[in-house]
């Protein structure tokens, strides 16, 4: 009998193969074929973003954020790449027996406030309790809804030449996470990047034209299987430029400690722009303004090459192939 | 940072990369093998093969220390993690390793207690907090990994603690590359001899290679230390040991390391997976220690073993083969759904040529 294991839940490969096998089997239809961040769905003469996230993070408190926030920026977030302004977020409650109730304030309050920052409203939630050890300790799941003003993001428009754009530092939440968990525990100065990005995509969007021509969150799976998702079936490769990936120190160390390599690491508040060449160091310029893109960087370029496939040109002078992630376990980061 | 940044200074790498296309001689070819798996990992993920001259072949040897585990060790471990009473403390790799019918990632999703440590302390930590139940560590790899279990068992010892102990697959290196030189298939110019292996061993357990031709130099993981390493090869008119690590090696090893393994273990055959049976080449827990053996404790029965007959990790293993002559690999050998070890190891030489698709 096959049974699910953590690896199905990684971002990876096995899961797009359980999704596809399963999931889409089912439920198969128009919009959930194209598999975007969020649903682009038109409501009388109004296009808009639905999309839902649930959050099992563990520790549920971590440097820089906590599982509160995050189910809000996460959320906000996979709106905002799919050129939507996100507007009214559900805020669903499974909760285990036992748990301190001033744990559920300070991780409610520190929702609340993740999202009057961010500009969105919660208005409809849930709350479950369920016995001690059928959760830990809390789950939270999020829906959103916003409404597009920009709807020129297709791979369909991306060419050779166009260049991504990672909007700072890679893997920090990821490295964070791992750093406040029981068995691994190491010290770090690392914070989570756990950031909500609607803001910054939307000062980018309104300056650039029709410029930007994809946006992605790198989450699960990291920079590299998102890029991988966005070559995967297209005529296109991309070859990343292993200097230009802005790596802080902190994330750097923890990779050669625990044999990680950053780009498989996951991010919740950076995003990758595929933008066309003549405006992306006018891009560049827009992102680092803002406070969660002082480190932006272009790290590579679309190309005619390796169809479908991700490069790195290495520090040291080599080439390799980027696969999307496969199998490694860092299960609950989000 | 200090000790990484400088040994990938992308001016340092292109001076040596441009000694070695001067040395190697263009009417000839090398077979040099890099025996340790963090070695073959980094050429990989460098990129090196493609910064070197196309007559320098470079062969992955044994020392991915998961993917030379047999699978009977694989099917014990599976057995005490069936036992009701039992935690299994492994590192991260072993999880997904595919026994003869079953691996440790589906019989925790079925319900058995299997975590991952980082450390043999971790472990015993977890026997700590959990008396009521035995907690029993999957002990696994070289002279490097070997030390810090010693170290777990020793303090076991000392704090009387009964609910922890070892399933003992340690394995030693040296005995491994005598096999590896008596393998007519096999025709290397020179080893890559294991960084962190020889700073606990040093050189001298080497020396029987150069007394049967064999040029080797000790090397570092780091890109500048390979390709370093790979001159220092070239440049040596006769056979000897040198070393490039020098910032962690020394011709004598690390005696306090050396002296735990001693203290803790003792020489015993030992089942390579798709080599067999290599005398003295494993670590067998001593009788004063018993009590911390699973393998004398618990007595895990197990069916006799079954490979799959496809698979030709063992002939990648010694560098036989290099892993697309597979005819599992890729198409029903994946990181996904791997049939044999080198594929699900992330120091695997088949797992770094699915990763990384070798020369692009």
């Amino acid at each position: 009998m096959d049974k699910i294991t953590l690896s199905h839940g990684s971002g990876g490969t096995l899961m797009h193969k359980l999704i596809d096998s399963v999931i889409m089997k089912e439920f198969d239809n128009n919009i959930l074929r194209q598999k975007k961040d969020s649903a682009i769905l038109t409501i009388g003469k109004t296009r808009i973003a639905f999309t839902t996230d649930s959050y099992v993070v563990n520790p549920i408190f971590f440097p820089g954020g906590d599982i509160g926030s995050l189910a809000v920026h996460g959320t906000v977030n996979d709106l905002s790449v799919c050129g939507a302004r996100p507007a009214h977020l559900s805020f669903g409650l499974i909760i285990e027996e036992g748990l301190d109730k001033s744990i559920l304030e300070k991780i409610v309050r520190s929702a609340a406030a993740a999202a009057e920052k961010a500009g969105v409203s919660i208005v409809t939630g849930d709350t479950k309790v369920v016995e001690r050890g059928s959760c830990d300790k809390i789950f939270i799941n999020t829906s959103g809804l916003g409404e597009i003003y920009y709807d020129k993001l297709s791979p369909d428009r991306i060419k050779a030449g166009d260049k991504v754009i990672v909007s700072g530092p890679i893997g920090e939440h990821a490295i964070s996470v791992l750093s406040g968990r029981e068995g691994i525990e190491f010290k770090t100065k690392v914070k989570s990047d756990s950031a909500a990005l609607n803001r910054l995509i939307e000062k980018v969007l309104k300056a650039s034209g029709t410029s930007v021509k994809f946006m992605r969150d790198p989450t699960r799976g990291g920079v590299a299987t998102t890029l991988n998702e966005i070559t995967a079936s297209h005529k296109f490769g991309i070859a990343l430029d292993e200097k230009a990936v802005p790596v802080s120190d902190g994330v750097g160390q923890a990779c050669e400690l625990l044999g990680f390599d950053p780009l498989y690491l996951a991010c919740e508040g950076r995003v990758i722009f595929i933008a066309a060449a003549k405006e992306a160091d006018k891009i560049l310029k827009i992102i680092r303004k803002d406070k969660n893109g002082k480190r932006a960087n272009i790290i590579g370029e679309i190309t005619k090459e390796e169809k479908g496939k991700v490069c790195l040109n290495t520090a040291a002078g080599g080439r390799r192939l980027v696969d999307m992630l496969s199998g490694e376990q860092l299960p609950r980061i989000c | 940072m200090k000790y990484i940044d400088e040994f990938r200074n992308r001016r340092l790498i292109d001076k040596v990369a441009g000694r070695i296309r001067a040395k190697a001689d263009p009417r000839r070819g090398y077979n040099f093998m890099e025996v340790c798996g963090t070695h073959t990992m980094s050429i990989f993920r460098f990129g090196l093969r493609g910064i070197l001259p196309g007559n320098i072949n470079l062969i992955s040897g044994p020392g991915c220390p998961v993917c030379v585990t047999p699978n009977e060790f694989i099917d014990k471990a599976i057995a005490l993690a069936r036992r009701k009473d039992s935690i299994i403390a492994t590192f991260g790799d072993m999880f997904r390793v595919p026994g003869s019918h079953s691996s440790l990632d589906k019989e925790k999703a079925r319900g058995a207690a299997v975590k991952m440590v980082y450390s043999s302390m971790d472990a015993l930590e977890l026997a700590k907090k959990n008396p009521d139940k035995e907690v029993i560590f999957l002990g696994i790899g070289f002279e490097t990994t070997a030390p810090t279990v010693a170290q777990s068992i020793i303090a076991a010892k000392k704090e009387k603690l009964k609910n922890y102990s070892v399933l003992c697959g340690h394995k030693t290196m040296p005995e491994a590359l005598k096999a590896l030189t008596e393998e007519p298939k096999l025709n290397i110019d020179g080893f890559l001899l294991p960084g962190h292996v020889s700073a606990v061993i040093g050189t001298a357990p080497y020396r029987f290679l150069t007394k049967r031709g064999k040029r080797c130099v000790v090397a570092g993981i780091e890109p500048l230390d390979i390709l370093q390493a790979i001159l220092m090869l070239l440049e040596q008119k006769t056979p000897k040991i040198e070393i490039q690590y020098t910032r962690i090696i020394t011709k004598s090893g690390n005696r306090l390391a050396k002296n735990s393994i001693d203290k803790v273990f003792e020489a015993d055959d030992s089942s390579w997976r798709g080599i067999g049976c290599i005398k003295k080449s494993g670590l067998k827990i001593r009788k004063e220690f018993g009590a911390f053996d699973a393998e004398a404790r618990f007595k895990p029965k197990i069916a006799a073993p079954k490979e799959n007959k496809a698979c030709i990790c063992g002939e990648v293993i010694k560098g036989v083969k290099t892993p697309p002559e597979c005819k599992l690999f890729a198409k029903l050998c994946t990181p996904e759904h791997p049939v044999g070890a080198c594929m699900v190891s992330s120091e695997g030489a088949c797992a770094a040529y699915y990763k990384y698709r070798g020369r692009i």
